[in-house]
């Protein structure tokens, strides 16, 4: 979707701010948030990033990245009826009228043993099909003008641009949101080099290119 | 809005969150759907196992074994595996060498995409509107924010982590390193040099020459 995470190549943001020794947590609430977004037990709808991309552009803008998982964990728990946002009102009331009250407490050691294992387990992204690609290392590609309402990895700044295809990277998922009913099929996955003068025109600095991900249904011959 | 309106609405937003956080934890323990102390392990795993040093070393190796490095740049999944990093966020690694012609800098401009089993999870300002929006259009401004003025002679070349590939950039090794074991050069390798925002400094007793 054109949604306001689409962000490369849009001007108004102003300097990069940096952070000395920066903590991998800031506040204690964004670990468990990475956590109980790692270990989540219902299904989103349409997928995370999907789920973060339809939040409403001003909300977006003004919360931060764990607000965002926060906001869409919450929502999916709700979805899936594990709880209702008047219980969940409740227990935000309560901590709030009293905030020393202790966290229910539940172990399960066995489960912590294998955390590491999961966690580290090597997968493959690369699927054993026999799909012959289309485009060649080095072939001259034009990124398809489109614009769909779902989720898609095709930035906007590159919809349209001629590239050349630099790497070939298998038969690849992908993750854009198919019509009702449709299973997306793997695709042939290429990294796609663009000129910044293609991509920015007169405004591009020398010497420069971007590189993305293209998945062949993106890609369009020259 | 006043800077101390801003300010005050923050902590009020951070307050909130940390009792909405609070409150859907307890709803799910209660429920019998998580339990406390896995989250303890994924919170431990990330704040001290997994990050840049898994990297550093991975870079060190390359700089030293010239064997290493050729795997590591034809397979970085394979030879980053080798050192045991692996699993979420990094199931396809490819790593970028910087030369003396070509400066490699890694963005993720519609999320905040990053190698998770060689550099962690990623700093705040990876995560910005400011990085996310403007390194792709004007790399060398941003890296002369970050202090890195890179010769337009060189050229730059930006990576978009718009699929599940993740990258990884392999600094140039330092002047005046010739010397340093693998074990040494360690410690120099920074998490911006690994993202391409910054290149590796000469040890302190180096800088300025011998």
């Amino acid at each position: 979707m054109d949604g306001i995470h689409d962000m490369g190549g849009m001007h108004g943001f102003g300097s990069i701010v940096r952070e000395e020794n920066e903590p991998v947590f800031h506040h204690a609430w964004e670990g468990r948030v990475y956590a109980m977004s790692m270990w989540r037990q219902v299904p989103i709808d349409g997928g995370f990033r999907y789920a973060i991309e339809r939040m409403n552009p001003a909300h977006y803008l003004t919360t931060s990245y764990y607000e965002k998982w926060l906001y869409v964990i919450t929502q999916a728990y709700i979805a899936a009826g594990v709880f209702t946002q008047a219980e969940l009102d409740d227990r935000v009331a309560q901590f709030r009228s009293n905030p020393q009250a202790a966290l229910p407490q539940r172990t399960n050691p066995e489960r912590v043993q294998h955390i590491g294992a999961e966690t580290f387990a090597p997968e493959s992204l690369r699927k054993a099909i026999d799909i012959q690609p289309a485009f060649d290392i080095g072939d001259t590609v034009r990124a398809r003008n489109m614009h769909p309402m779902g989720h898609t990895r095709l930035p906007r700044y590159a919809r349209g641009r001629r590239g050349v295809v630099a790497q070939y990277y298998g038969i690849q998922d992908i993750d854009d949101t198919m019509p009702l009913g449709v299973q997306a099929q793997p695709q042939p996955l290429y990294s796609v080099r663009f000129d910044a003068e293609e991509l920015w025109g007169e405004s591009a600095e020398p010497n420069c290119a971007v590189y993305l991900d293209m998945w062949e249904s993106y890609l369009e011959p020259v | 809005m006043t800077h101390e309106h801003e300010a005050s609405d923050h902590i009020e937003a951070e307050m909130d969150a940390a009792l909405r956080t609070k409150a859907l934890e307890a709803l799910l323990v209660e429920k019998g759907l998580i339990t406390t102390d896995v989250l303890d392990e994924i919170v431990r795993l990330y704040e001290q196992d997994i990050g840049p040093l898994n990297g550093a070393k991975v870079v060190a190796k390359a700089w030293t074994d010239p064997a290493y490095k050729q795997r590591l740049l034809e397979d970085g999944t394979a030879a980053v595996a080798e050192l045991g990093f692996t699993g979420r966020q990094g199931a396809e690694m490819v790593v970028l060498e910087n030369t003396s012609t070509v400066h490699n800098v890694v963005v993720c401009t519609l999320c905040s995409c990053y190698p998770w089993p060689v550099l962690g999870l990623p700093p705040t300002w990876y995560k910005s509107f400011a990085y996310r929006s403007r390194v792709v259009r004007e790399p060398r401004a941003v890296l002369r924010e970050f202090g890195l003025e890179v010769p337009e002679s060189t050229e730059i070349r930006v990576w978009d982590s718009n699929s599940e590939v993740r990258y990884m950039v392999l600094p140039e090794r330092p002047v005046g390193t010739e010397h340093l074991s693998e074990a040494e050069l360690i410690p120099l390798v920074t998490r911006d040099a690994m993202i391409g925002v910054s290149n590796v400094d000469s040890p302190p007793a180096l800088a300025g020459g011998e």
